[in-house]
């Protein structure tokens, strides 16, 4: 709600009082000026946000929870059929129900929270229209929020993966499951990033919202959730390498199932790729938040 | 005393026809011509090249400064588009200005409606958070009010109760609680006085006052005279994004009513009014004048004062046997006054191309202190609506100071004698017409 405290420019001291945060409203303001102290201070907002997502999802749908375990399950069914059964592709040995669901887990995540934070200014605008907080806080807030639905999927996946090794069935955890944070935390940043420059690029392109959809399920085509990357001819593997998507979800299932390779200087180039993605999306969206209403 | 708040030269600039958005495609066909040395394509035939960035654009505020003391509560005044909701829209930092600056000395708390946030599925404890939280406090200091914000409201009963299932009156009681909470420096608040029962209103304004004695810097913007000066020692009145006079809230307030004798919609203005009706002929502009009962202007209208409403028609197709009538809503919506020349008797006739007057006086205009909003209509009864103007106005009445000394205000049937004057002649088509035979 108040910008950063400056030094005083005429006193060179801070503000008036002790306490007094100056705030300066100006057109111009830097490329760099991101505030992220002041989206830190924004903390106990965002776990309401958080709060409210979760309490008003579960209170709105007959199944509540449940949902969330029934979703994935019926995904990697589907995929199990048209993937597995019909098309035939490969699943480097590993079954193939525990294959795609590890895989449109870890999707899921993803693409639900990249849809979403594209959209906060459209869906937000009444709310942004009238108060001032830092912006961020809602994408933030998305990001956190898929957490839970990926947390209870994950759960779910557990105890199907132990189903699975009892009735004797090849599943090798790997101790690369203990990466999952570094792997869930670049998916997050990959779908903030991403969701933050399509949401600051649609206040001048209204249409690219409609795109945003359909250029996800794309983007899952073209990266190996559903087929492993060694499923790849070697002709084309350097486009699947060129994704930095491909060692996280080929991580996931390195972790969950032993199949599949990391590399992890790949790993490496993916995380700095997701933290300069990041800085040019907080960049953009910093720089349209402030008139975007103007336009909504 | 030193300041807190201060605004140079701010101004902005908004760009009509442009809201909503372009499409990618259309960007990339205009750049993908550029390069080719071709004309915009998109533009509309005849036209020159950036012509349609001249002209479509307009300053909802031009090079305003003020300053505002620590402590001060200070009215901004303003009418429809004057640039009141512009300039809290900056300073609550929801968009930016297009040039000047605004310096806060402290943490700043906007108050641009009630309840912002809050979500209907969630229970009252819950929207007292989330809210807290979006205006700003921490989750310490929302706990620490909590009960506080609750007995204001007086919504105890039903705090763990989903707000879904609140009366309108519990919801914005709450709502209005959780701002009034807030511990900020500066407080800036607009009109939110505007909801609620009158008892609630009260309410507010008395905590608005508490506020404000409490040594809190208050901007408050309204469109309520009464509430400015009863709030305010200075006054700033705005007019077209300008910033026209600072001073003592008395003085301003009285300069603002004067501004023009109650008010006058602009054929501009009425051309893009939302009409329904057969368009035979359409209302084209509106002007209400208080008057004293000796027939003298007065500076705004109050309980008992005549009332002078002149509105202009133009005819685009002939009819016969209309009747024209001035209608005076509550805030409620109900109807309370309906001045008709069917009631005296007298039809309008008129043939295409005509413009004719319609002046009604209503004499002695018991109407209680508040705001009403004016609806024209214009119809053959029974048979057809040719043009309903259903927010053709709205007038601000005030208290006849000099007399009353009635203090307590009861809904109730309000009546009062007119009398009427229907003129026709020829004319030229204006905005209206215009707009009309364009669509």
């Amino acid at each position: 709600m108040w910008g950063r405290p400056r030094k005083d420019a005429v006193s060179g001291r801070e503000g008036l009082g002790i306490s007094r945060p100056l705030t300066v409203i100006s057109s111009h303001r830097g490329w760099f000026d991101w505030r992220l102290r002041q989206l830190w201070g924004c903390r106990d907002l965002i776990s309401l946000f958080v709060r409210r997502d979760f309490v008003t999802y579960y209170k709105q749908t007959i199944l509540g929870p449940a949902w969330h375990v029934f979703q994935p399950l019926l995904t990697t069914l589907t995929y199990t059929v048209i993937f597995g059964k019909l098309a035939g592709l490969p699943t480097n040995g590993a079954p193939p129900f525990l294959f795609y669901m590890v895989g449109s887990v870890a999707w899921n995540y993803f693409a639900a929270s990249l849809n979403k934070t594209a959209s906060t200014f459209i869906a937000n605008a009444d709310l942004l229209g009238k108060v001032y907080f830092h912006r961020l806080a809602i994408p933030v807030s998305v990001v956190i929020s898929n957490l839970i639905a990926f947390g209870i999927q994950l759960g779910t996946l557990l105890v199907i993966l132990i189903a699975f090794s009892v009735s004797g069935d090849p599943v090798h955890m790997t101790a690369f499951a203990f990466l999952t944070p570094v792997y869930l935390l670049m998916l997050a940043g990959y779908a903030l990033s991403g969701g933050i420059i399509v949401c600051a690029l649609t206040t001048r392109y209204r249409d690219l919202i409609h795109l945003i959809t359909f250029g996800v399920q794309l983007l899952m085509y073209a990266t190996p959730v559903i087929y492993p990357v060694s499923a790849v001819p070697a002709r084309y593997r350097w486009v699947a390498e060129l994704n930095p998507l491909t060692p996280v979800m080929e991580g996931f299932r390195l972790g969950f199932l032993g199949v599949g390779t990391v590399d992890m200087q790949q790993l490496a180039a993916s995380f700095g790729i997701m933290l300069v993605l990041l800085s040019i999306g907080v960049m953009l969206f910093s720089h349209v938040e402030r008139t975007f209403m103007d336009t909504v | 005393m030193a300041t807190i708040i201060s605004v140079e030269h701010l101004s902005k600039e908004y760009r009509l026809g442009l809201i909503g958005g372009a499409m990618l495609y259309e960007d990339l066909s205009r750049r993908w011509a550029r390069m080719r040395g071709k004309p915009d394509p998109l533009l509309p035939v005849g036209q020159e090249q950036h012509a349609r960035r001249i002209g479509d654009r307009f300053w909802a505020l031009d090079d305003v400064s003020f300053e505002v003391e620590e402590g001060e509560v200070l009215g901004i005044i303003g009418r429809n588009g004057a640039g009141k909701s512009t300039l809290l829209k900056i300073m609550s930092q929801v968009t930016a200005p297009t040039s000047g600056q605004i310096t806060l000395r402290g943490r700043v708390s906007s108050l641009l409606e009630v309840g912002t946030g809050f979500h209907p599925a969630l229970t009252g404890r819950e929207n007292v958070f989330l809210n807290g939280t979006i205006l700003g406090m921490t989750k310490a200091e929302i706990r620490r009010k909590f009960d506080e914000i609750v007995a204001f409201s007086e919504c105890e009963e039903f705090i763990d109760t989903p707000v879904r299932r609140y009366s309108s009156g519990m919801y914005v009681r709450l709502a209005f609680a959780v701002a009034a909470h807030l511990e900020s420096e500066i407080l800036i608040v607009d009109e939110v006085l505007a909801v609620g029962d009158a008892q609630f209103q009260k309410k507010c304004l008395g905590k608005i006052r508490e506020l404000a004695g409490g040594g809190r810097t208050v901007l408050f913007v309204s469109h309520s005279v009464s509430a400015v000066v009863s709030l305010c020692r200075r006054a700033v009145l705005l007019r077209s994004g300008s910033l026209v006079m600072d001073g003592e809230a008395k003085l301003v307030t009285s300069a603002y009513q004067s501004d023009r004798p109650d008010f006058k919609l602009n054929d501009e203005v009425v051309a893009n009014l939302p009409r329904t009706g057969t368009g035979k002929a359409l209302f084209t502009s509106l002007e209400v004048v208080a008057l004293d009962g000796h027939g003298k202007v007065l500076p705004a209208p109050v309980t008992g004062s005549d009332l002078e409403l002149r509105t202009t028609l133009e005819c685009f197709s002939d009819f016969a046997g209309a009747n024209v009538a001035a209608i005076f809503f509550d805030a409620s919506g109900y109807r309370l006054v309906d001045v008709n020349t069917a009631l005296h008797g007298s039809l309008l006739t008129l043939t295409k191309g005509r413009r004719a007057t319609a002046t009604f006086r209503l004499r002695e205009v018991l109407l209680k202190p508040g705001q009403y909003r004016i609806a024209l209509w214009l119809g053959r009864d029974g048979v057809e609506e040719i043009d309903y103007v259903e927010y053709a106005g709205r007038i601000d009445i005030g208290e006849d100071v000099t007399r009353s000394k009635h203090i307590e205000h009861f809904p109730g049937v309000y009546q009062c004698c007119f009398t009427h004057e229907l003129i026709a002649e020829e004319t030229a088509p204006g905005p209206v017409g215009q707009r009309y035979r364009d669509a």
